[in-house]
């Protein structure tokens, strides 16, 4: 078998290629670095790639599997890793200066988890500096490119894993949802992400952007396989004290139950000015699909979707500014060389470590929290987040799952955005509230713009219910496989 | 013009618990430097705090201890400041919704003199919060060293109403408090390994005011004679400043205790913005009723209760009931005893005095010695409580003599042996024999036939000369109770 057909194969495949011992562990992962080296200087989805540590994980798998002690589906199967998920002994730069040289001495439990389960975790992926930002150009280490056309950026902030799924180069990864820094860069490189339910999948050891809505989770090129990865990472954590204490079914086997349709419910301030023509018909043709297999749509109102921007600004960065209070020069992170007394150990060393957007909602945030201003701006925020979740509570009295486009644009050039915040923060416009609400939220590739570039559909579930959105989601993406089509690179 | 002081105290207690607030590291003192961290001490990128049940329902118990209003949520809050005592460059506190409300210490005033009970009263509780311990940095010319041990460790801090007036109540506002954390497992309040810390709100007024002055925080106040003395100092200097007419303004102060001045340190327009917000990490966890039945269960007596109990069912005079009352060690040695003895009076004497005196002298501090020698506490010394309680009624029985029975305690105390073995390995039980004392009395009658004709005859003082006679011939051990009755039934 050619590597170069093996770096084409869903996870899934891979999976029963290795069950029926046509194909090792160390092939694939051999196959992975060989495709990561032709591609990635293209692409730029790495910041750095263990080699000699995938390759010795993929042994071990093989290994256990000759002894008839193959511990999980995914055993054997590379998993990368977005760069701000701790992996012991390997770089955690967050793509920012200031942790240029940490290395994290523990495993996020994600992590740990994967390791049990028998993954190949390999790779740090690029991303936009401590996940702020939607296009990965806000990472110091250089933006990484759509594998779908190298001039438009990949997405953000998980940049680097969308990308990296897209070119082939790993068939799952792993990132973070802040605001929809999964779903949007899944959507522009025309693969699956997903978010989880705040709380289904343990953030101990994620460097933290913003707490309460930060959440770690997969990618892949069919939803079939983020349901394998999702069941593996998915449950309760007792080093997170927000992990929700809850069962965790098969996902994938779940997958495979018969499905009776379902109801739709379409936001129609989500359907309004902004989205471009070729992102609404390709989701008034997913919308039409469900349609003809039996599902009902309905139109249901969010009328607090206006406000998830504004609330999402002051409630991240107020976290984000006491999250990244820990970078600062004196102990693993990067000091300034011309610091020459405390203030200034703290004031050179993050000046010169963190990019202008990590600053520049550092200060929104501080600010935000002030004295004085605590009230007008944090407070009210969380009221206006309690009314957007109570929203979605209304919708889904009536509906099973929420369909919107997942960005309001295809993919876009780069620079096109970078400079204007306001019109770079637009592009989460129809993520940031799933998160706000903790809701669980994929993006299912559903097309192409006429340039080429991919589109994706988000669906929106009940919270904890994976299961039942990932069936939904699988309902169309079994039919269509959008994901499964891959860039000529 | 007469000042009257308004002083409030911020008292930190680190709670004795085995693992830290918010991770399973241990707690401990004088371990190495930085030994006791992991990813969540240090703030590594991806740790998150898990709250630590032991503490919080230590907190609870410090609470209704205290007569304070439980919360129903404890709830967490994070204070924002750059210094690198704390890695997170936050502090994990609790802000609007301490854990305890209210409360209050009772204290007692100096008496009239040492034997007799001083005047009580309550000293008012503003709040209660938990918070995670700071680490410690030490500063040298160039550098400056931190040790995170000490960082995330469960703290309490237990603030009071700027209720009082002088540098007596203030010493014994902490006495009691600390008697009162020590006996119910809180803490060992150790101040000199920082496990009982106090900073101190001063401001003066015209005596008969009623609106507060300007206050002054006072800091560094590492001993509680550096709280009194402290305290006594700021008080003056605030007093001088209002007699000189200079404004007194709110600044926070440090106490030199080597100099004894204070010294300003920061003042209020140099006060931090902690920019406080509910730490999205940390899912509020509730205290419904039955966990508080629960803790209520266990607390113990309070020493003042304990005290007045002592005085009023053992009818201990008061003097032994305060030597009692500060250790509750003691006092759990002194009750069981009690109970195995027939007189509870004598057992507290014995207590107070004989194996007070012992214990102090066991734990003498040897400066030359390389580790801190483990403390021997009443219930780990040699001599147990039914070795005490045997001992006082062997001399009640009139087996023994007060005499060597006082002779004896120190070998007791580091032998381990028993009262009756020592006796009788030194020969000195056989006295309470009463045929060989007899035999000593009819001797010493024998060889003095005047005295004995002279008690007969009337002269009550002459048996003493017997006595004399008799407890020469058994070198000061024969019980004079005894003696006394042999020699009257001998001569009558």
């Amino acid at each position: 078998m050619s590597s170069n057909s093996l770096i084409f194969k869903s996870a899934t495949e891979l999976s029963q290629d290795l069950q029926a011992g046509t194909v090792s562990s160390v092939e694939i992962t051999q196959a992975m670095i060989d495709r990561i080296n032709a591609v990635d200087e293209q692409v730029h989805a790495f910041l750095h790639m263990d080699v000699q540590d995938a390759l010795d994980q993929a042994k071990a798998s093989d290994e256990r599997r000759a002894k008839g002690e193959c511990v999980s589906p995914l055993d054997g199967v590379p998993v990368g890793m977005k760069d701000v998920i701790a992996v012991k002994d390997q770089p955690l730069t967050a793509a920012s200066k200031i942790l240029e040289n940490y290395r994290s001495p523990y495993d996020a439990t994600v992590v740990r988890k994967l390791k049990e389960a028998g993954a190949v975790v390999a790779g740090r992926l690029n991303l936009d500096e401590f996940a702020m930002g939607s296009s990965t150009e806000n990472s110091a280490y250089g933006p990484t490119r759509n594998p779908w056309n190298l001039d438009c950026v990949p997405g953000g902030s998980s940049g680097g894993s969308s990308a990296a799924v897209a070119a082939r180069e790993v068939p799952l990864s792993l990132g973070s949802d802040t605001g929809g820094s999964i779903r949007q860069p899944a959507s522009l490189c025309g693969v699956v992400g997903m978010k989880p339910t705040y709380g289904m999948v343990s953030r101990y050891g994620l460097a933290a952007f913003a707490s309460s809505l930060d959440q770690i989770g997969p990618f892949s090129t069919t939803v079939e396989d983020a349901a394998l990865l999702l069941e593996i990472i998915s449950g309760h954590d007792s080093l997170d004290s927000t992990s929700y204490p809850t069962e965790v079914p098969s996902y994938s086997a779940e997958l495979k139950n018969s499905c009776e349709p379902k109801v739709l419910g379409l936001p129609k301030e989500f359907f309004g000015p902004g989205m471009d023509d070729e992102v609404r018909a390709s989701i008034e043709q997913v919308i039409e699909y469900y349609r003809s297999i039996g599902y009902q749509t309905k139109e249901v109102s969010l009328p607090t979707t206006d406000l998830s921007i504004p609330v999402y600004y002051v409630i991240a960065t107020a976290e984000a500014s006491s999250n990244l209070a820990r970078y600062d020069g004196i102990r693993y992170t990067s000091r300034s060389e011309r610091a020459e007394n405390a203030i200034d150990v703290y004031a050179k060393s993050r000046g010169e470590g963190f990019g202008s957007e990590v600053k520049r909602r550092c200060i929104l945030g501080a600010y935000a929290l002030s004295s004085g201003y605590y009230d007008a701006y944090y407070l009210r925020a969380q009221k206006a987040r309690t009314l957007i979740r109570q929203d979605f509570e209304k919708a889904f009295a009536e509906v099973d799952a929420i369909l919107t486009p997942t960005s309001p644009t295809p993919a876009f050039k780069f620079g096109e955005k970078s400079d204007d915040p306001i019109s770079m923060y637009l592009s989460d416009v129809y993520t940031i509230s799933t998160n706000l609400a903790g809701l669980p939220g994929i993006s299912v590739p559903c097309g192409f713009s006429g340039s080429g570039l991919p589109i994706g559909v988000q669906l929106i579930g009940k919270a904890f219910e994976e299961s039942s959105l990932l069936q939904i989601a699988h309902a169309y993406d079994r039919a269509h496989l959008h994901g499964r089509q891959a860039p000529n690179l | 013009m007469e000042y009257e002081a308004v002083i409030g105290l911020e008292v930190h207690v680190q709670l004795d618990t085995r693992s830290k607030m918010f991770t399973r590291v241990g707690t401990g003192f004088g371990q190495p430097p930085n030994s006791l961290t992991d990813p969540v001490v240090l703030g590594l990128p991806g740790a998150l705090p898990v709250m630590n049940q032991e503490a919080i329902e230590k907190s609870i118990k410090v609470g209704l201890l205290l007569g304070c209003k439980i919360a129903e949520v404890c709830k967490w809050d994070r204070k924002n400041y750059f210094y690198p005592d704390m890695p997170k460059n936050y502090q994990i506190s609790q802000y609007d919704q301490p854990i305890c409300e209210g409360g209050q210490v009772e204290i007692e005033m100096p008496g009239d003199n040492p034997s007799k009970m001083g005047p009580h009263r309550m000293v008012e509780l503003t709040r209660i919060h938990l918070e995670e311990d700071v680490g410690k940095l030490t500063h040298y010319e160039q550098d400056s060293l931190v040790d995170y041990n000490r960082a995330g460790c469960p703290l309490l801090e237990i603030v009071s109403e700027p209720d009082m007036h002088n540098p007596d109540e203030v010493f014994a506002y902490l006495t009691s408090l600390r008697n009162s954390l020590v006996a119910a497992g809180i803490s060992a309040c150790d101040m000199e390994k920082g496990q009982l810390r106090c900073d101190a709100n001063i401001s003066v007024r015209p005596k008969g005011e009623t609106t507060l002055g300007t206050k002054v925080e006072l800091k560094n106040l590492n001993t509680i004679s550096g709280v009194r003395n402290g305290v006594e100092y700021e008080i003056r200097r605030q007093i001088r400043a209002k007699e000189e007419g200079t404004p007194i303004i709110q600044e926070t102060r440090r106490w030199n205790p080597e100099q004894k001045y204070t010294t300003p340190m920061r003042t209020k327009e140099m006060a931090h913005d902690y920019r406080y917000f509910p730490d999205p990490d940390l899912m509020p966890v509730k205290i419904d009723q039955p966990w508080i039945e629960r803790v209520r269960a266990g607390l113990p007596e309070k020493p003042f209760d304990k005290q007045r109990r002592y005085q009023q069912e053992m009818n201990l005079p008061y003097s032994i009931t305060s030597a009692l009352c500060g250790d509750h060690l003691l006092c759990a040695y002194f009750e069981e005893a009690a109970a195995l003895c027939k007189s509870a009076g004598k057992v507290a004497n014995w207590v107070v005095n004989d194996l007070l005196r012992e214990l102090s002298q066991a734990n003498k501090v040897d400066e030359f010695a390389e580790e801190e020698a483990e403390k021997i506490t009443p219930q780990s010394c040699a001599v147990s409580p039914q070795m005490l309680a045997d001992l006082v009624n062997l001399i009640e029985d009139g087996k023994l003599t007060n005499n060597v029975a006082k002779e004896l305690f120190p070998e007791m105390f580091t032998s381990g042996k028993s009262a009756t073995e020592l006796a009788k390995e030194k020969g000195l039980d056989q006295q309470s024999d009463d045929s060989e004392i007899e035999g000593i009395c009819a001797e010493a009658i024998a060889n003095d036939p005047d005295a004995a004709e002279k008690f007969r005859g009337g002269k009550e003082g002459a048996i003493n000369a017997l006595k004399g006679a008799v407890m020469k011939a058994t070198r000061g051990q024969a019980n004079p109770k005894v003696v006394d009755e042999t020699l009257r039934r001998l001569l009558s």
